[in-house]
């Protein structure tokens, strides 16, 4: 695992979006030949989605060969309401760049089947030969896509009753209403990102910070369900430095130190190689 | 790919949505103005074409719901081929970014209405001309002391409410509008059974207290023609129909406003304005001799003389309608008032579509309304090209 600390947020968007472009550009994706990208909605990843727009609008960087799953949907909210992933990933992403709307894959929470529909989607992952790229962002408590503290950590793709403090925390999206919050979600297992080939997690804030202390210092725990891409061959957390607060110092300065060096190794080194120069 | 011909996307542009001009895509299919995400989402398909709209300005097609004709066409009086005489004015007002207007017809004799309003049929806008939304009909129930240019001895009392009316005009069949005086005798019954039509009915040419324009209210009117032109001055005991703009009724009621400059004075269009914004509609009230130059012309059986852009009754100081395009208008009342732009394209498009209760289709560029619209620049606010159901209907050359 690398932990990669960057200066604020701006920053930790600009890097990752970089990585996405370094990784898609290595691939060389073509006709018959789809880079397969895995990715998160919330406040974290703005950023990253603004730089990679630029990029395609600079002709730096085209999705047209690039097929997308996003990590989880709600259940029951229509698909334009503001606050539905569809809706977050069109308006913040899709609709600024040239991906072909049937390679962009929401898991659909207003499927009549919900169980078929999260079967479904592990098939689309399955057929499309894997993920290359999982991007993924955490809650305060540690949940990556919707799987909340408790989440198995071999889950695939499933319908998950949300707890408590998310309705709570999410109902500032819904006129303060909690009643008005979904109360399931469809998200992807922790199994399924950990089948990715690549997992970046991006983290910032100060909100964040224990969360970033739990899913590094401390063990595998399905409590804190981020934690378990300690296991992962390839897994890359990007934060900054408000999120290390938790940090031990001895933690941060360690990974520092790593991080100059291992960027020297890896700068112009094929993915292939870098998977094996840790 | 799969493909559905004829979904285009506008790129590069900005567009009037909700009350904000926003950097977003127009995305339009089968003369409607599409929902993007859905076509993403559930149908999975990117557009046939996009245009580069290289940062202009998109807003809903302009709706003039009174003019009186325009470029030498009088809608009062050229009855031996009026519809020749429609489709010029409709052919000419898409150079100003106009996609729907309701022909106006002054205060005339009974055989020139029956002569005339059957053949000025509702027609769907194309390449050859605006959309005919109905036609509006000026008087002749009006009062004689609030005539203005209209000639006294054709105007007349709906005795007999909706009979009398039938009787003047004959068939209803393609009128929209109806200005009306409601202090004549008939009038309030007259009005339940015109709006119990789907007619709008307007108060205007009259000497109203706010008790009788109330009242018309009550009785289903919903528009004021040319605010403050032909009617009683506002008076701080009975503040007439301008009255109407602070009622306590919640009916929303609508008026016209001839923003050309010459109408209306600036502070009166503020007053207007800031008393009740959302009913404020831009109207050209344009004469015939719209669109030529100063000298004598006609609007129905009166001479009028432009001199100066200003239109008056031959030998006296009566206004009788403006020469401003509604474009124009647009750029005039925007910069007398200082509002938000917005707010002045608003004024011209979905405010006139809601007077007229086709804010469903028309006036805004909301998912499934008509593709009606109009390319501006952003500053200048000159009309680039303009657009009805889907199909470029003008272009400008330079």
């Amino acid at each position: 695992m690398r932990l990669i600390i960057l200066e604020d947020a701006s920053i930790v968007a600009d890097w990752a979006a970089r990585f996405v472009l370094q990784r898609i550009t290595q691939f060389a994706p073509g006709p018959g030949r789809h880079f397969v990208l895995g990715l998160p909605t919330g406040g974290t990843p703005l950023g990253m989605y603004k730089r990679l727009i630029e990029f395609h609008k600079e002709g730096k960087l085209s999705f047209k060969y690039v097929t997308t799953f996003n990590m989880d949907e709600y259940v029951g909210l229509p698909r334009d309401h503001p606050e539905s992933y569809h809706y977050y990933m069109w308006n913040e992403f899709f609709k600024h760049i040239d991906i072909e709307p049937s390679n962009a894959h929401v898991l659909d929470g207003n499927a009549s089947d919900l169980v078929l529909e999260c079967q479904r989607f592990e098939k689309l992952i399955q057929e499309a030969g894997g993920v290359h790229l999982f991007i993924g962002g955490i809650g305060p408590d540690g949940h990556i896509a919707f799987n909340e503290p408790g989440s198995s950590l071999v889950s695939r793709t499933r319908v998950k009753t949300l707890a408590y403090d998310t309705l709570d925390a999410n109902k500032r999206f819904f006129d303060n209403d909690i009643s008005k919050v979904p109360r399931q979600a469809l998200t992807v297992g922790v199994g399924t990102v950990m089948d990715a080939k690549e997992v970046m997690i991006l983290i910032t804030g100060v909100h964040k910070s224990l969360a970033l202390a739990k899913a590094v210092e401390e063990g595998v725990n399905h409590m804190w369900t981020v934690s378990a891409f300690q296991q992962h061959p390839q897994a890359l957390f990007v934060c900054d430095e408000d999120a290390t607060l938790e940090l031990r110092v001895k933690t941060v300065k360690y990974f520092k130190a790593l991080s100059e060096e291992h960027q020297k190794m890896i700068a112009d080194a094929p993915v292939e190689i870098q998977h094996i120069i840790h | 790919m799969k493909s559905k011909s004829g979904l285009t996307r506008f790129h590069n542009c900005y567009i009037l949505r909700d009350r904000k001009i926003i950097k977003e895509d127009l995305w339009i299919r089968d003369g409607k103005i599409e929902n993007p995400e859905r076509v993403f989402y559930v149908e999975q398909l990117e557009s046939d074409i996009t245009v580069d709209c290289e940062d202009l300005l998109i807003a809903p097609g302009f709706i003039d719901i009174q003019i009186n004709g325009g470029w030498g066409v009088d809608f009062s009086r050229d009855s031996d081929n009026i519809e020749e005489g429609v489709a010029k004015v409709a052919k000419n007002l898409l150079a100003h970014g106009v996609t729907a207007f309701c022909p106006t017809m002054i205060t005339s004799d009974q055989e020139i209405y029956r002569q005339i309003l059957p053949r000025i049929k509702k027609t769907q806008g194309n390449k050859n001309g605006a959309t005919v939304l109905g036609v509006h009909l000026e008087g002749p129930f009006i009062s004689p002391t609030k005539k203005g240019a209209h000639v006294e001895s054709y105007i007349k009392n709906p005795h007999r409410g909706i009979d009398t009316i039938r009787e003047v005009y004959g068939s209803l069949d393609n009128v929209v509008i109806i200005t009306l005086a409601p202090e004549l005798p008939g009038c309030f019954e007259a009005i339940k059974d015109l709006t119990n039509l789907g007619i709008k009915v307007a108060l205007g040419h009259s000497i109203a207290s706010l008790a009788e324009g109330e009242k018309a209210v009550e009785c289903g009117a919903n528009l004021i023609t040319h605010l403050f032109n032909a009617m009683l001055p506002f008076h701080h005991r009975d503040p007439g129909l301008v009255g109407l703009l602070a009622s306590t009724m919640k009916k929303q009621v609508y008026y016209g406003i001839i923003a050309d400059g010459i109408h209306t004075h600036p502070a009166a269009l503020r007053i207007a304005n800031r008393t009740n914004p959302e009913g404020l509609v831009l109207v050209s009230d344009a004469v015939p001799a719209q669109g030529l130059p100063d000298g004598n012309h006609r609007i129905g059986p009166q001479i009028v003389t432009v001199e100066d852009g200003c239109a008056y009754v031959t030998g006296t100081k009566t206004l009788c309608g403006s020469t401003t395009a509604l474009d124009s208008c647009i750029v005039k009342f925007k910069d007398s008032i200082e509002c938000s732009l917005e707010y002045a394209l608003e004024a011209a498009s979905l405010h006139p579509a809601k007077a007229l209760g086709i804010d469903d289709k028309k006036g805004n560029l909301n998912f499934d309304s008509d593709a009606d619209f109009v390319i501006l620049h952003p500053k200048t606010l000159k009309v680039q090209s303009t657009w009805i159901a889907g199909e470029c209907v003008y272009k400008c050359q330079n």
